[in-house]
């Protein structure tokens, strides 16, 4: 952005050249800019026909069932037409899958990302700040299928097993933590979903804490605040809006997560309160049923689609909004 | 606030500022705070920490030349490897590199160079939203577009690389375009003194300059395709056979067998995914590492 506030370089007009250079550029400038321009637009073109061709591909399935019957409706009874839709389809109970799996997820990586944020840029020591803070964007690069495969034959029996024993044991009369623990479930893929989605939300944060103005921290210490006083009351504070947009791009992740949670949630298509049960989620429901469907329940697993791409997109906007409000920064770390 | 100027009495209404703060509850309160920001780093480290080493332990007795040459047998079987796997990924992200990096270059170009202008703010706003597309939705659109759509190709490797090519897209773009706009305009303004162009300029001076940068963003777009899973489920769909065809036949990928490997009950089956996972792993490491390397090294030579 910096650049463009300076006068960009100017070409030299045609009319400013000499005779001898009237050959053959004359004609490559404005080709190689329409051939950019129109790399430039395919972007564009390829949002619309993302919108445009599974919106109207899942069409049939909208007009049947209502929008909200869609939403709302709690069975999922695939037919085996060709062509035309026969089946009931409710998307309820993977709308919660997705919701209450992202939920989890943020209510895990929020405070944490926030932690992490804070000791990276006021607490490490120098020579450690870089090199873990490389550490946590390399856990952004594992792919989701390995957070996947560790989460449900490393991590859920040797750690979150015993751990959901002992809380359905304590907890057990509290309806969220109701038995029988069978393992995979909502509650074990949100928890991977946190992990998956804590380095991006520390990577946000960390640059708004960063950039927060130095001379009032130093105003807040010259007062004799402590570190923690100046954390809580001079920089959280002013870096609210940007963890709140942090927090809507972790969630937007999340939403849309699919390989991770499909391993961990269980795969029924019910869904109940107990946070022990197994579920869907949107995404995980679209990837474990569309191999052996039939063409007409693959109109509605496009129709799930449609309606996970409205949120994620709603979610995303806000996030992008509120990061370009904040100016400062560049919101590199979300790609 | 006027009453400041005495000794403060043990009363409750001392202000802060004539409050040790070494002393007493805050400073407890500090030093618990750090202990406790200490903790969640340690914390956030643990699971990267216990992914590498089971992925190490449980994959490195798999990986061997048979994992790199053969095909699967039945998940029962002990033996074989994820040959076709490789070979699909190789293939599909070969093609998917084509399809992306150029364009995700010359998009980046056309906003740094041509920008701004309503258009290209546009196309900037819309990448950045592309990033956050759901992955299993670029699928379905790939599906619906192409496999059942518009010629109806059926599954295969250019379905997938097509997908695989539009969450690429996005990521090239954006660093590609940090990346123009760190190259000096001096360098632009020396090449119009010398009479190139704005083609020539951007050709010959621009891109070159930001060669090393680019390449990093696009390394990093690559270590994001190698490991993308749900989008090839519905475009490639999976093989467990060599698959060579250009498109109309069904291709595998090492994340998707990976996948189907863990999710099935056998044990020579999950191993063979924990191998996988290893080659994965090392793959996506390997790309990450080297393009921060070359990305660190150009920005320390560039001043």
């Amino acid at each position: 952005m910096s650049t463009e506030a300076r006068e960009a370089p100017q070409a030299p007009e045609d009319s400013q050249r000499g005779t001898l250079h009237s050959g053959r550029g004359r004609f490559a400038d404005p080709v190689f800019k329409w051939i950019v321009a129109v790399c430039g637009t395919t972007v564009l073109i390829i949002l619309a026909l993302m919108v445009i061709r599974t919106t109207s591909e899942a069409w049939p399935v909208f007009a049947k069932e209502g929008f909200f019957g869609f939403l709302l409706g709690e069975s999922w009874n695939p037919g085996g037409s060709r062509t035309e839709i026969t089946g009931t389809y409710g998307a309820w109970p993977f709308i919660y899958g997705t919701m209450i799996t992202s939920v989890i997820a943020i209510a895990i990586a929020l405070p944490l990302s926030v932690m992490v944020a804070v000791y990276l840029t006021h607490l490490a020591p120098r020579r450690l700040a870089k090199p873990l803070s490389y550490t946590v964007e390399l856990l952004a690069a594992v792919p989701s299928v390995i957070f996947g495969l560790w989460g449900l034959h490393w991590f859920l029996p040797n750690v979150l097993r015993p751990f959901f024993d002992g809380l359905e044991a304590v907890l057990g009369w509290f309806f969220l933590f109701e038995g029988p623990v069978r393992g995979v479930g909502y509650l074990p893929a949100g928890i991977v979903l946190g992990i998956m989605i804590l380095p991006i939300m520390t990577a946000i944060i960390r640059e708004v804490v960063a950039v927060q103005p130095v001379e009032q921290q130093m105003a807040a210490y010259a007062l004799g605040s402590t570190r923690w006083e100046v954390i809580t009351k001079v920089i959280l504070p002013a870096s609210f809006s940007g963890i709140v947009a942090a927090a809507m791009l972790g969630l937007g992740r999340a939403l849309g997560e699919t390989i991770a949670v499909l391993m961990l949630i269980g795969g029924s298509q019910s869904w109940g309160a107990s946070l022990f049960g197994t579920g869907s989620s949107m995404a995980s429901h679209i990837a474990a049923t569309f191999g052996e469907s039939s063409p007409e329940s693959r109109i509605a697993l496009m129709a799930i689609g449609v309606a996970l791409f409205l949120v994620t997109m709603i979610v995303n906007i806000l996030a992008r909004v509120i990061v370009w409000r904040l100016g400062q920064i560049t919101g590199d770390a979300a790609v | 606030m006027s009453t400041a100027t005495t000794t403060p009495p043990a009363s409750r209404h001392t202000p802060l500022s004539q409050r040790s703060p070494g002393s007493g509850v805050r400073r407890i309160k500090d030093r618990a705070a750090s202990v406790l920001l200490t903790a969640a780093m340690v914390v956030a480290m643990i699971p990267l920490i216990l992914i590498i080493f089971e992925v190490t332990r449980r994959g490195i007795g798999v990986v061997n030349l048979d994992f790199l040459t053969q095909t699967e047998p039945p998940p029962r079987r002990e033996g074989g490897g994820y040959a076709a796997g490789f070979v699909g990924t190789l293939y599909i992200m070969a093609l998917a590199i084509l399809m992306s990096i150029p364009f995700g270059i010359a998009t980046a170009v056309y906003i740094v160079e041509y920008g701004p202008n309503r258009l290209t703010r546009v196309i900037r706003f819309f990448t950045d939203v592309m990033t956050g597309i759901p992955s299993i939705f670029v699928g379905l659109f790939v599906y619906g577009l192409l496999v059942i759509g518009w010629g109806g190709l059926g599954f295969g490797t250019f379905t997938g690389a097509v997908a695989i090519a539009v969450m690429m897209l996005p990521i090239v773009t954006r660093s590609a375009e940090e990346m123009l706009r760190l190259v000096p305009n001096e360098i632009r303004n020396a090449s119009y003194g010398l009479g190139a162009r704005k083609w020539q300029t951007i050709v010959h001076t621009v891109l070159p300059a930001a060669a090393p940068g680019l390449t990093t963003g696009s390394m990093l777009a690559v270590a994001r395709g190698i490991g993308e899973t749900a989008p090839l489920l519905m475009t490639a769909f999976g093989s467990g056979l060599i698959v060579t065809a250009f498109q109309g036949e069904a291709q595998g990928a090492v994340p998707m067998q990976l996948y189907r490997g863990a999710m099935q009950p056998f044990e020579a089956g999950i191993d063979r995914a924990w191998g996988a996972a290893l080659c994965l792993f090392l793959l996506v490491l390997l790309f990450t590492v080297i393009a921060r390397w070359i990305g660190s090294r150009a920005s320390v030579g560039n001043r």
